[in-house]
């Protein structure tokens, strides 16, 4: 008997819709929906997808416990032997929720759980420890590539075959260590891999020491009275009409805006760049994104010295990280040139 | 972008996805509303509304104020 299988997909993948749709509550329906035909594909009978939970990724995001206790309680009554979600790509609402969900099965039913993800979508990192994340490339285009890796991952799991090495099976490593036996001895293998360092040649390490990308909290602003705040978004906020063509999605760049006199953000002057949320709420009043309005009325009060006369602007939508710290390490040493003292930074 | 800023000057962020901030490595971190409207909530009247954003930038402000050693996510 064939293995059975629930498939974790977002509303877009469910034909349902786009960002007006991203608010759609979980469901679950029986059988395979969207992606889930090439799973049934790639599976060869070995395995079949018996039901397709929909979640809206904005739903998810906004209400993480809720809906994953509710999609674990719909999941139960399909007995489920693995669960696979997604793949998210470079989807950084989807993997996250891809990633939820396939923690919270794993620890609740001790089943296999699989996903697909771009190596920067922020689930990988977040929950890479808890499920088996096949790399993908960025987009859907790779999806023809992912669903087939996906698949053979899931049928070596649900039949207990041992599995490789992250890079024989494509996943994205999980940190876990594994005692294997060598011809050579350690010592040996270190001194090979010291040679093939020296000579500039390819070598690959046995155990990856983590990497730490932390910085230290700045002390806190003494003199609020006096001190000049900047507002900085990566919610796409800019000049109605988007004048530097900020792209919708994977932002290529940042703007740079003069707010001198503006007191108030209307749908007359400011709209959003941005692709992957649903723009009706900040076309129409920007001040929900980049709260204009509120640090005026606080630099009247005299609650702040003053509000910094620029605000800066990118389009955080599958941006890559290259490129964010770029923005950011630009964007503030403009900001000490000017004399700023703190930051306001809001994302969507 | 966070911690870039973060490496010159302090920077409060706020955003709805707080797991995702923590996961970036912000340090300062203030839960918004939702994702389309983070400071903002079109089923409330415009004052309301503004009543609700000037809270949370408050709640910014009061971080920025506030010595962390360590990431901390401001909810009052």
């Amino acid at each position: 008997m064939a293995f059975r299988v629930v498939h974790y997909i977002n509303q877009f993948y469910a034909g349902i819709g786009g960002e007006e749709k991203a608010d759609y509550m979980p469901e679950i329906r029986e059988g395979v929906v969207g992606p889930g035909m090439a799973f049934k594909g790639a599976f060869k009978g070995g395995a079949e997808i018996v039901a397709t939970v929909i979640c809206g990724d904005s739903y998810f995001a906004s209400n993480m416990d809720e809906a994953t206790a509710k999609i674990l309680d719909m999941i139960r009554e399909y007995k489920p032997d693995a669960f696979i979600a997604g793949p998210a790509f470079n989807a950084g609402r989807y993997g996250t929720a891809c990633g939820a969900m396939c923690a919270a099965v794993s620890k609740e039913f001790n089943i296999p759980v699989i996903s697909g993800m771009y190596p920067e979508n922020p689930g990988v990192e977040m929950y890479k420890k808890y499920a088996w994340i096949i790399e993908t490339p960025d987009s859907a285009a790779g999806m023809r590539k992912a669903v087939p890796a996906m698949a053979k991952l899931a049928l070596k799991l649900l039949k207990g075959e041992a599995i490789g090495k992250p890079s024989d099976e494509g996943y994205i490593e999980r940190g876990i260590r594994k005692n294997m036996f060598y011809e050579k001895l350690a010592a040996e293998r270190c001194v090979d891999m010291f040679v093939a360092k020296l000579k500039g040649e390819a070598f690959e390490t046995e155990y990856k020491m983590p990497v730490f990308d932390r910085v230290d909290p700045q002390p806190a602003v003494k003199d609020m009275k006096h001190a000049v705040i900047a507002l900085v978004t990566s919610g796409g906020i800019c000049p109605k009409g988007n004048p530097d063509h900020i792209e919708a999605s994977s932002a290529s760049k940042f703007g740079e805006y003069d707010i001198t006199g503006v007191n108030d953000l209307t749908s007359e002057t400011h709209c959003t760049a941005h692709g992957g949320y649903d723009a009706t709420y900040a076309d129409q009043n920007a001040d929900r994104v980049l709260p204009v309005d509120v640090m005026r009325d606080l630099e009247r009060e005299g609650v702040i010295g003053k509000l910094h006369n620029k605000f800066y602007a990118t389009v955080g939508n599958g941006t890559s990280v290259a490129n964010a710290k770029k923005f950011g390490a630009e964007i503030v040493k403009r900001l000490v040139a000017d004399g700023v003292t703190a930051v306001i930074l809001t994302s969507t | 972008m966070v911690k870039e800023i973060e490496r010159e000057l302090p920077v409060v962020h706020m955003c709805t996805i707080v797991p995702i901030s923590q996961t970036v490595g912000a340090n300062r971190i203030i839960p918004t509303i939702a994702i389309p409207h983070p400071l903002g909530d079109p089923s409330k009247t415009p004052e309301e509304e503004k009543a609700l954003r000037r809270k949370l930038v408050e709640r910014a402000l009061k971080a920025l104020q506030t010595e962390i050693t360590e990431q901390t996510v401001f909810t009052e």
